[in-house]
């Protein structure tokens, strides 16, 4: 039986988290509700709604163009994470050689250390060699992260598929290459995605590195709507929060499609386990 | 494979490596030039201060008190944070653990994760402003009689540290806890142990090495605090966190050999927090919890 201790306990908690999810969804909500409102000061809701403020923001922070380089820069981040994290995870899941904790230890060094701790020198020798404030900087930056991102995240599903395929394909005379092409690929499609997919949302929301290592016009959406809460006063606030909804809906978007491949608990829980 | 490769093919073989195991090579080789080549190149350039001797930067640093100080005004968010999410992670898993509909409210709490600090700093502006509907609803409930200032200070920073921290710190606790064997607990309960007892003589030393590594990567995390204490602290004052320092020694003094040795200093305090941690770590249990796959 439980007692009534117990029972006030669970009430408590449970208390909690709905507090904690309404804040949360009250706080996304100023923003969507701000974006569309005309006035809002001293009231429950604003004082009437309009779209104009999507228009200004489009504008006045040339969103098109911002929309255009952060799109192009996370379709390059995730690309090349893929074309080398998928063969470097599928030889630590298939292979076993010295020295291989110490690859493993390697790879999650760029995940467990913040990325403002490591992105200052990166900025640093980015700039020497003249490819900071270009777009290849923001893509060689954000690549530091997702490369040994997508080779966690591959290795357990590689481990699920059956080394028995494998020797099947390489018994038909199958080399590396079109064992990758014809018989892994296809069926590490839902793996793939998904680190794909998370890959997409992490560059996307990737602030610290993107905002070290871009110049003006390699700026991604985040880094722009940064800067223009920084210079808030400028503009009006609800242009900075239609800006700030069309960015939420570009990293929600992949997120929902992420969702349908992996758990959200593996979103965080993948780097500690073998962290662990 | 040629032919030609042959004799020096088979002798790696002999040492398990073969073809397969070069593909590693091009991403070993990415993260080796840049993540371990501009650590190692920063630390250098730490010693290479424009003026001074080799340590000028560092006795820079530790002789400003607006510089050192960076160090006590991050501790002070990131370390009262981090254990109030962990604290507040622990008995929320518990609970939630039972729940059947669980991924409706794991896909909402990691909503501020995917959003990231700068949207959350950006909603929270708005929400808990002078005007914002929090106030709002604290005026209207009579617990408070005019807005209480949550923006702007320490308090800002703090929520908004609280706000993408939870979820980060709930989602691995929940992960870890689910990975119990609910044998054990059954096992103590048949035994006649109430919920507490099985709380803290069972799950709770099975955790702790958990929330070890837990508390590190949370901490590590809320220390390198930055948009979010800029755009809702003051980056001048109370919230002057030691990675604003950093960026205004690069992008406004365009001295990076001073913010490579203040990201450096950065490392060691992290390092340092997560080294301690680790070594208290091993005086608990560290074994298997689960059955099978843990």
């Amino acid at each position: 039986m439980e007692s009534a201790l117990e029972r006030l306990w669970r009430t408590l908690v449970w208390a909690f988290v709905i507090f904690f999810v309404v804040n949360v969804l009250a706080m996304i909500s100023t923003v969507v509700v701000n974006s569309f409102g005309t006035r809002w000061l001293n009231s429950w809701l604003p004082a009437a709604f309009t779209v104009r403020w999507y228009a200004s923001a489009w504008r006045e922070f040339q969103l098109g163009d911002v929309l255009l380089v952060t799109f192009q820069i996370a379709g390059a981040v995730v690309l090349l994470s893929a074309l080398i994290g998928v063969p470097a995870a599928y030889a630590l899941a298939r292979r076993d050689f010295p020295g291989k904790p110490l690859v493993i230890v390697l790879f999650l060094l760029p995940l467990l250390v913040p990325p403002i701790t490591f992105g200052i020198p990166l900025a640093t020798v980015l700039y020497k060699v003249g490819l900071a404030g270009t777009m290849w900087g923001v893509i060689v930056a954000n690549l530091v992260p997702t490369v040994p991102f997508t080779v966690i995240l591959m290795i357990p599903f590689i481990e699920q598929i059956d080394p028995k395929v494998e020797a099947a394909a390489r018994v038909f005379g199958a080399g590396t290459g079109r064992l990758f092409v014809h018989v892994l690929v296809p069926l590490l499609v839902p793996g793939i995605l998904a680190a794909t997919l998370l890959a997409l949302v992490r560059t996307v929301s990737m602030f610290e590195l993107t905002f070290l290592t871009a110049g003006p016009s390699s700026q991604t959406l985040v880094v722009a709507l940064y800067y223009s809460v920084f210079a808030a006063g400028v503009r009006a606030g609800q242009s900075i929060d239609a800006m700030a909804v069309i960015y939420m809906l570009s990293t929600l978007v992949w997120l929902v499609v992420a969702l349908r491949f992996v758990n959200p608990t593996q979103i965080v829980a993948r780097v500690k386990k073998s962290a662990a | 494979m040629s032919a030609s490769s042959r004799p020096r093919q088979r002798t790696l073989a002999d040492r398990g490596i073969d073809g397969v195991t070069l593909l590693v090579l091009p991403a070993a080789l990415f993260v080796v030039l840049l993540f371990v080549y501009p650590f190692v190149y920063g630390l250098l350039l730490s010693f290479a201060p424009k003026e001074g001797g080799w340590l000028g930067n560092y006795a820079k640093f530790f002789s400003d008190p607006y510089m050192y100080g960076t160090i006590w005004l991050t501790l002070r968010l990131a370390l009262p944070v981090t254990l109030l999410n962990i604290a507040l992670s622990v008995p929320v898993a518990m609970q939630v653990r039972h729940m059947r509909r669980q991924r409706l409210l794991t896909t909402i709490l990691v909503l501020p994760i995917t959003l990231g600090t700068v949207l959350v700093a950006e909603g929270l502006l708005n929400y808990l402003g002078p005007q914002g509907w929090l106030n709002r609803l604290l005026i209207l409930f009579g617990l408070i009689d005019r807005p209480i200032r949550l923006v702007h200070n320490y308090w800002g920073v703090f929520i908004s540290l609280v706000i993408t921290g939870f979820p980060f710190t709930f989602l691995l606790t929940l992960s870890m806890i689910s990975g119990i064997d609910p044998a054990l607990e059954q096992a103590a309960a048949t035994l006649g142990a109430r919920a507490r007892q099985r709380f803290f003589n069972i799950v709770l030393p099975l955790i702790v090495p958990g929330l070890a590594v837990t508390f590190c990567l949370a901490f590590v995390d809320a220390f390198s605090v930055f948009p979010s204490a800029v755009m809702l602290g003051a980056p001048a004052g109370e919230t002057r966190v030691i990675s604003f320092a950093a960026a205004q020694a690069a992008f406004e003094q365009y001295d990076y050999s001073y913010a490579s040795a203040i990201a450096m200093i950065m490392a060691v305090v992290q390092f340092g927090f997560v080294g301690l941690v680790l070594t208290a770590r091993g005086l608990f249990y560290n074994g298997p919890a689960g059955g099978g796959k843990g």
